[in-house]
C-alpha cells in the first residue's frame, strides 16, 4: 500500500458524513468540531481536521488570551514617543521599530518551555532557531539573542538534569549561527520545578525599505518551500489520525520534540539575506509551530486571494509520511516564500549557491480558498482565514484567588532582620553567593558574545548593547526582566515591575527606551485563579506601557506551565528595546577608576516583600511588592539619557534584586575596583533597609568629582533624589561598618554555580 | 595590500576578520569556498566558525573545499596564512600545521577574555609584538584543546614554533598551554583565540589583536 492511496479526499468526506473523527484526541472541543463542519458545510477530511486542530490549539490561536491581549493595541495607538516609531505592530511575525537614519529594528521574545523540559538540549536549541526565523521573516538580519531562563531550586536533582542541557543547547545552536548572546536571566524558584521557563529573544536590523510581511499576494505568484527537508519531528498529536486511519504496522511513534540543525539555519539566514538584497521575495513566512499548516494558511489569509498547494512536491526526509503529518510536521530550518514567476529562476539560483533545497510547492490564485492537492486529489479545501485568524475565542472565567488576601496580609515585617555589623556582613555574603544573585558566568561563558564584532555591552551588564551602524555608531540596547514572586503577590503590579526593571536596565546604559516585547508564562487558563493572574498582568502591562510611552510590538503567551493543580508563579517576562544615538556614549556598570564619587539616584523605602532577601534568608513570600512608580522611572531614564550623552557619569547600575548591597557588589566585581560608602543618608539611616530593600526607580552612578554639580543640577531638573554615598578606590568594598574585600566577594559570587553544575 | 578572507558555509567570524583587515589598513577581499583561485591576494585569513557545520571532526570537510587547493599550494610557497579557531582546525586538517584540536577537557563551549603570551614575535603575523609580550584576546570554542605527540611538541618548542601560549589556568586542556603555532617557514600561523575580536576599544576587551593584522601588512611592505 502506498501513501497516495490512503489520503482522504474532499469528495470522500462529502460522501461519508457519518464517519466518526478523532477530534477530541486532537484537542478539539465538541463545539469547535461542530463549527468546523459548519464552516465547511460537510465534515472535514483528515488533513483538514489536522490543520484546524493544530491551528485552533491554544499555542497557535491564542484562544484564551486573545480577549486580554487586545489591550496591547492601545499602547501603540495613542501618540506616544514609542508608537510614532512603530513601523509594524502586533499581528505580524514580530514588530518593527524605527531607530532613525533609515534603520529599523525588529525584536521578539518567545517561549520554548515544554520542549525544554522534555528534552533540554534540543528544546532550548530549537527555541533559539524558531525566534531567529521569526526575525528573518521580517526581512531583517538577526544581530543578537538573549535567553531569560527560570528553573526549579538550584540544588534540585531535576534542575541538574535540565539546566546544563538547556544552556548547552542555547550555546550549541546560537553559537553555530554566529549570533552574539548579549543578556538574559537565570532565576531559580521552587515554583518552576518541573516547569522550567526557557524564553528566547532575538533582535534583527534592516533598512526601512527591506521590511517583509507574511502576505501571499498576486495571483500567479509561486509558493516556494526552502531549507531543510520535512521529517516526522514534532508531529505530536497528529499520530492519532495516522494510527486510527491507517494500518497498524505503520510507525506512528515520532519524536514530539523537534531536532535542530544550526548549520542549516546559518546557511538559511545568509540565503534569505541574499534573497532580500536581490528583491526576490513578495512575502515570506517561517515554519514553526504547526509547520506548513500555519505557514500556508497564514500567508493565504493575509494575502488578497487564495492558494493552491501541491503537497506531494514537498521534499521529505521520511518517505512514509502521510499528508496529515506533512502538514503538521514541525521540522526545523524551513521557510516559505511567495515569489513572482519572473524572479523564480534568480530565487532558485541563490538557493543553489547556498546549497539550500528549494521547491515550488504552490501558487497564489484568486479563489479565496486554500486548497491542498495530493497526487491530483483535493484533500484540503478551506477558507484560509477560518484556519489562521478566525479560530475560537474564549472568555475564560476568572476570579481573584481566595488565597490572595491572606498572601498579601502575610507581610515580611515580622521576619527577623540582621542588625549587628557581623550579621549584616554575613547576610551580604550569603546573598552574594545565593543562586539567584551569584555570578552567572558558568552559564553565559558558554555563549559567544563577540561574534559579528558589534557587541558593545553584554552580560552581566544591565543591557546588551549592539552597534547597528559602524559609520554613525547608532545602536540599540536590550534587556529582559521578570519577577514571578512580585507577580504572585500582585499580578497587575508584578507585570509593571517587570516592565519597570527592563525599562530601567535599558535606561541606565544611556539608551532611550522605545518599545516592548513580552513573554507571558502562566499556568492553566482553565483555572480561574490563573486566568485572573493573566487578566491582571496583561492589564497592568498595557497600562504601564501606555504610561511610559513604549508600545507592545509583539510577543508570546505560554499557558499550562503547571504540575497537577499547582501553577508556576505568574511570570510575565518583559523585553525592552532602546536606542543609543552614539554607542560610544553607553554607560557600563562597573566602577571604572579610583577617586570617583558614588551616587545613589532615587528613593529607598522599607520594601522587602517578595525581595531576594525574604526569599533567600527566610524562604518567605508574602505581602505587597514594592510600590510601582512609573513617573519616577521615566524621570530616572530622562536623567540617565542626559548624563550619558553629556559624558558626565562613568558607570551606572540599576538597583533591583538584592537591593543596594548587591548593586554595589556587582559594580565592584566588574573591574575589581572597590569603594567606600556610607549608608547614613539612605532609608533614614536604617542600614538593613538601605542594603536590602528593593524599591524601584533607583540606580547607582559614579561621577568624577568635578562633575558632581552637573549631575545634581540635571537630577534637580527631573526631580530625582541624589544621595552621595562615597568614593571609589582600593580593592575593598566598605559599606558603612562592613568591610568586604573584593577578593572575598568574588569568591562568594563565583563559586556557587560551578559547585552546583560542574 | 590585499588580504583574502575565506567564507565557508558556516563561517561566522569572516565579517569580523575582514573588518580587522580594514582597520589594519589593508583591503579585505572576500573569497568563497567554491573559488578555485585566490584573486591575487597577498595574504589569507581562514576565519572562525563551524565550516559545513563541523558535524564531523572540525575542519575535516573544509580542507576539501575547492578554494583550499590553491591555498595550500600558495601557503607552501610562502603566502602568509592566518587560521583563527576553525581556521586553525582547517590548517591542521590540511597538514599545513602539525597536531590537532580536540574537545575542551571540561567538555563545554567557553567564551572568555584570555590572557596570552606571545612566544614567537618573528612570524609575519606577529612581528609587531615583542617576544614575551602579554596580550588579552577573546577565546571562544568548544574544541580548542591542542594536541600532538611528544616528539612534535618537543620539536615545535625547540624550533620556536609555538607562537602564543595561554597564561594562567589552561582554558581547554591544550598540551603545554599552546594557543597557536606556526610552520617551519613562519608564514602559516594558526591559533584558537580570536585576535579579530580585539581590534576596537568599543567592542573588544582590548585592541591587542590588531597587531596580527598590522604585522602582515608591514611584512608585505618591507618585503
Amino acid at each position: 500500500m502506498t501513501a497516495e492511496t490512503v489520503s482522504e479526499t474532499v469528495k470522500q468526506a462529502e460522501a461519508t458524513p457519518e464517519v466518526e473523527q478523532p477530534y477530541r484526541e486532537l484537542g478539539l472541543e465538541d463545539d469547535e468540531y461542530a463549527r468546523i463542519r459548519e464552516i465547511l458545510g460537510r465534515r472535514p477530511t483528515s488533513s483538514e481536521l489536522a490543520m484546524y486542530s493544530v491551528m485552533w490549539s491554544e499555542h497557535c490561536s491564542y484562544k484564551s488570551s486573545k480577549v486580554h491581549l487586545r489591550q496591547f493595541s492601545r499602547t501603540a495607538s495613542e501618540g506616544s514617543v514609542g508608537s510614532s516609531a512603530l513601523l509594524v505592530g502586533i499581528g505580524e511575525n514580530a514588530g518593527v521599530v524605527d531607530i532613525g537614519d533609515g534603520w529599523a529594528v525588529t525584536f521578539k521574545v518567545e517561549s520554548h518551555n515544554h520542549p525544554s523540559y522534555v528534552e533540554p538540549y534540543q528544546g532550548s536549541a530549537t527555541g533559539v532557531g524558531g525566534i531567529v526565523r521569526d526575525i528573518m521573516s521580517m526581512g531583517a538580519r538577526p544581530v543578537a539573542v538573549m535567553d531569560p531562563l527560570r528553573f526549579g531550586p538550584a540544588d534540585a536533582e531535576d534542575t541538574r538534569r535540565v539546566l546544563p542541557g538547556v544552556v548547552a543547547g542555547i550555546g550549541g545552536y546560537g553559537n553555530c549561527l554566529g549570533l552574539p548572546n548579549v543578556g538574559g536571566e537565570v532565576v531559580f524558584d521552587p515554583s518552576y520545578a518541573g516547569n522550567p521557563l526557557v524564553n528566547a529573544l532575538c533582535a534583527g536590523v534592516m533598512r526601512h525599505d527591506q521590511i517583509k510581511l507574511a502576505h501571499a499576494s498576486g495571483a500567479g505568484n509561486l509558493v516556494v518551500l526552502f531549507g531543510a527537508a520535512t521529517g516526522g519531528d514534532g508531529i505530536g498529536g497528529v499520530s492519532v489520525l495516522a494510527s486510527e486511519t491507517f494500518d497498524e504496522a505503520h510507525p506512528t511513534k515520532r519524536p514530539a520534540v523537534q531536532v535542530g540543525d544550526p548549520f542549516m539555519e546559518k546557511v538559511l539566514i545568509e540565503c534569505c539575506l541574499d534573497l532580500f538584497a536581490a528583491d526576490l521575495v513578495v512575502g515570506i513566512q517561517d515554519l514553526g509551530g504547526a509547520g506548513l499548516s500555519c505557514a500556508t494558511s497564514e500567508l493565504a489569509s493575509n494575502g488578497d486571494g487564495g492558494m493552491t498547494v501541491w503537497l506531494d512536491r514537498v521534499p521529505l526526509r521520511d518517505s512514509s509520511l502521510r499528508p496529515e503529518e506533512i502538514l503538521m510536521s514541525e521540522s526545523q530550518e524551513r521557510m516559505c516564500a511567495v515569489v513572482e514567476p519572473a524572479k523564480i529562476d534568480a530565487f532558485l539560483g541563490i538557493c543553489a549557491r547556498w546549497d539550500v533545497l528549494a521547491t515550488v510547492i504552490g501558487e497564489v490564485d484568486g479563489s479565496g480558498r486554500l486548497t491542498v492537492q495530493w497526487h491530483g486529489e483535493t484533500i484540503v479545501d478551506v477558507p484560509p482565514r477560518t484556519v489562521a485568524h478566525e479560530g475560537p475565542v474564549y472568555e475564560r472565567p476568572y476570579v481573584r484567588p481566595s488565597w490572595q488576601d491572606a498572601l498579601q496580609a502575610d507581610d515580611p515585617s515580622s521576619l527577623p532582620r540582621a542588625a549587628t555589623a557581623d550579621e549584616l556582613r554575613a547576610t551580604v555574603l550569603r546573598m552574594v553567593a545565593s543562586p539567584n544573585l551569584a555570578s552567572k558566568s558558568w552559564v553565559t561563558d558558554q555563549y559567544d558574545r563577540y561574534v559579528l564584532g558589534n557587541t558593545v555591552l553584554a552580560q552581566p551588564e544591565d543591557s546588551g548593547v549592539v552597534r547597528v551602524d559602524e559609520s554613525s555608531n547608532l545602536g540599540i540596547a536590550l534587556a529582559t526582566d521578570g519577577n514571578g514572586r512580585f507577580a504572585k503577590l500582585d499580578p497587575y503590579a508584578g507585570a509593571q515591575l517587570a516592565l519597570s526593571e527592563a525599562y530601567r536596565n535599558v535606561a541606565v546604559t544611556g539608551a532611550r527606551p522605545l518599545a516592548v516585547t513580552d513573554c507571558l508564562n502562566f499556568g492553566s487558563p482553565e483555572d480561574p485563579d490563573v486566568m485572573w493572574q493573566f487578566a491582571e498582568a496583561t492589564r497592568g502591562l498595557a497600562d504601564g506601557c501606555l504610561e511610559l510611552g513604549v508600545p507592545v510590538t509583539g510577543g508570546n503567551v505560554s499557558f499550562y506551565n503547571q504540575t497537577g493543580d499547582v501553577a508556576i508563579n505568574p511570570t510575565p517576562v518583559v523585553g525592552v528595546l532602546g536606542v543609543l544615538a552614539d554607542v560610544r556614549r553607553r554607560v557600563p556598570m562597573g566602577f571604572a577608576a579610583a577617586d570617583e564619587v558614588v551616587v545613589l539616584l532615587g528613593e529607598t523605602r522599607d520594601e522587602l516583600a517578595g525581595s531576594e532577601w525574604a526569599h533567600e534568608v527566610h524562604g518567605h513570600l508574602g505581602g505587597l511588592p514594592p510600590r510601582v512608580d512609573l513617573a519616577a522611572e521615566q524621570a530616572l531614564a530622562s536623567l540617565m539619557a542626559d548624563v550619558a550623552a553629556g559624558g558626565i557619569v562613568t558607570a551606572a547600575h540599576d538597583v533591583s534584586d538584592g537591593g543596594l548591597a548587591q548593586t554595589l557588589v556587582e559594580m565592584a566585581l566588574r573591574r575589581g575596583v572597590g569603594a567606600t560608602v556610607s549608608l547614613g543618608g539612605v532609608a533614614g539611616g536604617d542600614a538593613f533597609v538601605a542594603l536590602f530593600a528593593e524599591s524601584v526607580a533607583r540606580a547607582v552612578v559614579t561621577v568624577p568629582a568635578d562633575r558632581v554639580a552637573d549631575l545634581e543640577s540635571s537630577a534637580a531638573t527631573y526631580g530625582v533624589r541624589v544621595t552621595r554615598l562615597g568614593t571609589t578606590g582600593r580593592d575593598t568594598l566598605v559599606l558603612g561598618e562592613l568591610d568586604l574585600p573584593v577578593g572575598e566577594l568574588r569568591a562568594a559570587s563565583e563559586r556557587t554555580l560551578p559547585a552546583l553544575f560542574g | 595590500m590585499k588580504v583574502g578572507v575565506v567564507s565557508f558555509p558556516g563561517s561566522l567570524d569572516d565579517g569580523d576578520a575582514a573588518r580587522a583587515v580594514r582597520l589594519a589598513g589593508a583591503e579585505a577581499v572576500r573569497l568563497w569556498h567554491g573559488d578555485d583561485a585566490l584573486r591575487d591576494v597577498d595574504a589569507v585569513v581562514l576565519p572562525g566558525g563551524f565550516s559545513y557545520g563541523d558535524y564531523l571532526r572540525c575542519g575535516a570537510i573544509a580542507r576539501f573545499a575547492p578554494v583550499m587547493a590553491p591555498l595550500v599550494d600558495a601557503a607552501r610557497g610562502g603566502l602568509p596564512v592566518l587560521g583563527i579557531c576553525n581556521g586553525f582546525q582547517v590548517l591542521c586538517e590540511s597538514h599545513l600545521l602539525p597536531g590537532a584540536l580536540i574537545r575542551n577537557d571540561h567538555r563545554k563551549f567557553n567564551c572568555v577574555d584570555q590572557e596570552l603570551e606571545v612566544a614567537n614575535a618573528a612570524t609575519v603575523w606577529t612581528s609587531g609584538y615583542s617576544a614575551g609580550q602579554r596580550v588579552v584576546v577573546p577565546l571562544k570554542n568548544g574544541e580548542g584543546g591542542y594536541v600532538a605527540d611528544d616528539a612534535t611538541l618537543d620539536r615545535l618548542e625547540a624550533e620556536g614554533r609555538v607562537v602564543v601560549r595561554y597564561v594562567g589556568d589552561n582554558p581547554n586542556g591544550s598540551y603545554r598551554s599552546i594557543a597557536g603555532i606556526t610552520n617551519e617557514r613562519g608564514n602559516v600561523v594558526g591559533l584558537m583565540p580570536h585576535p579579530e575580536h580585539a581590534v576596537e576599544e568599543l567592542t573588544g576587551p582590548s585592541t591587542d589583536g590588531l597587531t596580527f593584522f598590522t604585522s602582515v601588512l608591514s611584512a608585505a611592505v618591507s618585503a
